[in-house]
């Protein structure tokens, strides 16, 4: 078997599980183990050097690193990574200005711009105006911030989180218009732009042609559309009874808005069970947690009204059964009526591209969307980039985040006459924790913890008004007890093979049997001889090089190791180390591991 | 040694035996060994064991004497009796409690200082009268608990860490063992869990006086070049003679032999040992040819491990002295003292 490369940055970033899940590579165990040393203000730029938006995303990310937590596997129950994130956030000083990057006085004289002003954008920004560019914003809207503040409603992220995060961009420089809403990409083109970046989202929620969907259009709305009238503040009631079709976060934030503006009656209909719900569970029980009913298994048939007026919509109740294929079939059981006052439609949104002429040069799929290169960025138009959801459809911030940190490393190139193709490499900091005879320099020890709950603003309270922010966010106690929880897979079991004596005293002591001495072999018949077989074959399995005794292998299987050092402990010939594990993160203008120069010209202090 | 303790925390996919426990359940409190100790791994085979002869903690008795071995009875079975006793004298500790109640499982532990130095004459007497228990010796050849000196099994030769010689010719357990009529004798490695294992179950099972001798390095004080009990030496040196199976009545024979090779032993009580590998010519069950294999092989610096002899004839304690099927912690106390004009009874007869 071959030998694993520990020295691969990717292999020990597997490891991290949340980390690797996050599409920015948020280094969370480290931030975490800051919030537990109370430097929030550090927690916090470690999160903004990879996410950008900390005090946004720790109240509305979708979370792709707390189903990846290796804590799930073990008990159930993942670290409350997002609303630690909101911890840095809320607890931080209030002035982080300092400590963000220097912005050039004199400009280098490329001039690029973004078009649409939401997270995709402002981090293309955010990673371009240290290097000196000058960067211009198109935004149709009033306000920046796209579906982050026309699409998230107010009681799940306070607009002086959002101004504040999106204004630390902003001040860098950035020449924002509001209001300019761009109808011709070949005008834009003519204009003279070093570089174009398209970040301009998935705007178009998606129609619901059934019979009588005209009858009474006043009543019937689509889903992000009446979100952003309510931004707009030019929406501020509902009649009581209220149909939300659709069971995606959209629709979640739908029915939460409803309940507020008067729907006393707000139910979810959705087609499908509820394990196939493209809403995270948290909203879900956020939302039945207002007195919302989630109907599953409801296929709507049509809407009916009388004399002109919205009186119900007609549904299919339904199951499904599966095909060859995986393709679901469904078994009409019966039809059900439910009355109502108002519908609104969230079954998903679109990209859509009316204004980019076809004949321009950039290249345009059978689905009418442009085809974009999935790690440049790029489109058949050199110098024109598209990211965020208007490159593959609705995704999240984080990853509009991501593709804009990407997008921007690709601007930079192409603006330097760089081919954007050759991407700048991933580092790994590997360093030795151990402090003392049994010291180290993290908490090692397993913190056997519940998962802390979220405190709630009173529900009569909330339900008042859209202001109301409906998370009250952790306290100090609990987000240290929540911290506790945190397994610490940064911290790796690092192994020199030939300092191992086979005493098998590592094996003995691991609490969950990851561990395994083994004659070498392929590899398909190794893994079967381990201590404990493996429960997820996609966790990363280590397998040293032959031990100088005996020549079998040391194995370790990486899924449930919960970190605990106590085989680096037991280990007689320190053949086993705990060593800290850093991803170092390439960026626009920046190799792995280089950092801007700070405005105050104060270092930023990051390691725990 | 270490500052946390094991979190109770274990892999979801750890099985259970007949009695819903898992290897995890047959534990005991931390080790404060020194890291690296062979004798935490005879303890992790010790609870392997117990766990795969779904053996019930309470129905253990574990018994141990003086030094780095006689801590190890605290690392596994935390559930089970414990008896820690003066300096050598285990057996005797053993040999009573084995007389008062025959129904539980006896596993005593014990190294080279506690039992071939001051417990010697202890360790003959529970083998001569074949008490019903498994007696590990944990074997590093060195006093660790006092800092390196050689102890009673150290080979003549051999250094100590700061190197001098040692002058004094070994005491082998092995070879005591058989010539104390000893019915179950084995040697191992605390580095070869994957025979480490079968002879401790075979030796818990096995009806009489079982000894495994087991080669323990001491990662403190013996370990080091010209150390002949080092993990070095031993695996460059040993070699497994005789590898067996022990077959428990009920067990069905699953594994398949091919013809010719190995042999079967049929056990008074029912139990069956299948002889894997033996050393041409070799007869296990013949006490006065493993002597001599054992000598042969000794003068060419080889230490054969494996299940070197049995006895297949039932010369164990209660068998010997008569003693009811029942365990005398359960009869009654009038049967047990049935007083004063049976005394008197018994007296007669030897007037």
């Amino acid at each position: 078997m071959r030998p694993t490369d520990t020295s691969d940055p990717h292999y020990y970033h597997r490891v991290v599980d949340c980390q690797w899940g996050c599409p920015a590579h948020t280094n969370v165990p480290e931030y975490i183990r800051l919030i537990a040393l109370g430097r929030y203000t550090d927690a916090y730029m470690l999160n903004r050097k990879s996410n950008v938006f900390p005090g946004i995303l720790g109240r509305t990310c979708d979370r792709p690193c707390e189903p990846a937590c290796r804590r799930t596997r073990l008990d159930g129950e993942p670290v409350a990574i997002c609303r630690l994130k909101r911890v840095a956030a809320d607890l931080r000083d209030d002035d982080i200005r300092p400590l963000l990057p220097a912005i050039p006085e004199k400009k280098n004289g490329k001039r690029i711009l973004l078009i649409g002003a939401g997270p995709a954008s402002l981090t293309v920004a955010n990673d371009l105006m240290p290097l000196g560019y000058e960067i211009t914003i198109y935004e149709k809207l009033e306000k920046p911030g796209g579906l982050m503040w026309n699409n998230i409603p107010q009681f799940r992220l306070p607009p002086r989180v959002l101004n504040e995060e999106i204004d630390y961009i902003l001040d860098m420089g950035v020449d924002l218009r509001t209001g300019h809403e761009v109808d011709s990409m070949a005008a834009v083109l003519e204009e003279g732009w070093d570089a174009v970046f398209i970040g301009t989202g998935a705007p178009r929620g998606k129609e619901l042609d059934l019979p009588g969907r005209w009858d009474d259009p006043d009543h019937v709305h689509i889903g992000i559309d009446w979100l952003q009238s309510i931004a707009f503040e030019h929406i501020d009631s509902i009649a009581p009874r209220v149909l939300v079709i659709g069971a995606g976060n959209t629709a979640m934030d739908c029915c939460r808005s409803a309940k507020r503006l008067g729907g006393t009656d707000v139910k979810v209909m959705a087609r499908k069970p509820r394990p196939l719900f493209k809403a995270s569970p948290w909203e879900l029980e956020d939302a039945e947690g207002e007195q919302i009913d989630i109907l599953e298994n409801h296929s709507p048939t049509r809407f009916l009204s009388e004399n002109g007026k919205l009186t119900g919509m007609e549904f299919e109740i339904v199951r499904w059964h599966e095909q060859e294929g995986g393709r679901l079939k469904k078994e009409v059981l019966d039809t059900v009526v439910l009355p109502c006052d108002e519908v609104i439609l969230a079954i998903g949104q679109d990209a859509a591209f009316p204004w980019i002429e076809r004949d321009i040069g950039i290249e345009f799929n059978d689905w009418e969307m442009p085809v974009v290169d999935k790690s440049t960025f790029a489109t058949s138009l050199p110098g024109v980039f598209v990211g965020g959801d208007a490159a593959w459809g609705p995704e999240n911030i984080i990853w509009a985040v991501e593709h804009g940190h990407q997008a921007a490393i690709s601007l930079h190139r192409y603006c330097q006459g760089e081919p954007v193709e050759d991407r700048p490499p991933y580092g790994q900091n590997l360093v030795s924790v151990k402090m003392g005879l049994h010291e180290w320099s993290y908490s090692n020890d397993f913190d056997g913890a519940q998962r802390a709950e979220m405190n709630y603003a009173d529900l009569r309270e909330r339900l008042k008004s859209m202001e109301v922010e409906a998370e009250l966010g952790f306290d100090i106690e609990r987000a240290l007890q929540e911290t506790e929880r945190c397994l610490n897979c940064d911290i790796q079991t690092d192994f020199t093979g030939p300092l191992c004596i086979e005493c098998d005293a590592c094996i003995d002591i691991c609490p969950v049997t990851c561990l395994t001495i083994t004659p070498d072999g392929p590899e398909d018949e190794v893994r079967l001889r381990l201590t404990v077989p493996q429960i997820h074959p996609d966790q990363p399995l280590f397998a040293s090089e032959p031990l100088p005794h005996t020549g079998r292998l040391m194995m370790k299987d990486e899924d449930l190791c919960i970190h605990c050092g106590l085989c680096a402990e037991r280990c007689p010939t320190a053949a086993w180390d705990m060593a800290k594990s850093d991803l170092l993160v390439p960026y626009a203008g920046l190799e792995a591991g280089q950092i801007h120069p700070t405005r105050s010209g104060a270092p930023l202090e990051v390691s725990a | 040694m270490s500052y946390i303790t094991k979190p109770r925390v274990h892999h979801p996919a750890l099985p259970t035996n007949s009695l819903g426990l898992t290897r995890r359940d047959y534990e005991g409190s931390m080790s404060t060994l020194c890291a690296g100790c062979g004798h935490d791994s005879i303890t992790a085979a010790i609870i392997e064991a117990a766990w795969e002869l779904e053996l019930e903690p309470h129905m253990v008795a574990k018994l141990s004497g003086i030094g780095c071995s006689s801590k190890t009875p605290t690392y596994f079975l935390g559930k089970a009796h414990g008896f820690n006793s003066v300096h050598g004298r285990m057996p005797a500790i053993a040999t009573g409690a084995s007389a008062a109640n025959r129904g539980l499982t006896y596993l005593g532990v014990s190294g080279d200082g506690d039992s071939l130095s001051i417990g010697i004459g202890q360790l003959c007497h529970a083998i001569r009268r074949n008490v019903n228990m498994l007696y590990v010796l944990e074997n590093n050849g060195v006093y660790g608990l006092t800092k390196g000196q050689f102890s009673a099994s150290a080979d003549l030769g051999s250094t100590a860490k700061k190197g001098e010689v040692n002058r004094s010719e070994p005491i082998d357990p092995v070879l005591l063992a058989l010539t104390l009529g000893c019915g179950f004798v084995a040697r191992s490695f605390s580095g070869d869990k994957a025979q480490l294992i079968p002879l401790i179950k075979a030796g818990l099972a096995h009806d009489g006086f079982a000894l495994i001798d087991v080669i323990s390095p001491c990662v403190a004080f013996n370990d080091h070049q010209g150390s002949t009990k080092s993990y070095k030496y031993t695996r460059d040196h040993l070699e497994e003679a005789v590898a067996a199976d022990f077959i428990l009545p009920m067990a069905e024979i699953t594994t398949s032999y091919e013809a010719g090779q190995g042999r079967t032993v049929e056990m008074h009580d029912g139990t069956r040992v299948r002889f894997r590998k033996v050393p041409e010519g070799y007869d296990p069950t013949d006490r006065d040819h493993a002597y001599a294999y054992l000598r042969d092989r000794a003068h060419v610096a080889e230490v054969p491990t494996g299940l070197l002899y049995i006895d297949t004839e039932d010369r164990a304690m209660h068998s010997v002295l008569g003693t009811v099927q029942t365990p005398l912690v359960d009869v009654g106390w009038d049967e047990l003292c049935p007083g004063e004009d049976a005394l008197a009874g018994i007296m007669e007869r030897w007037r």
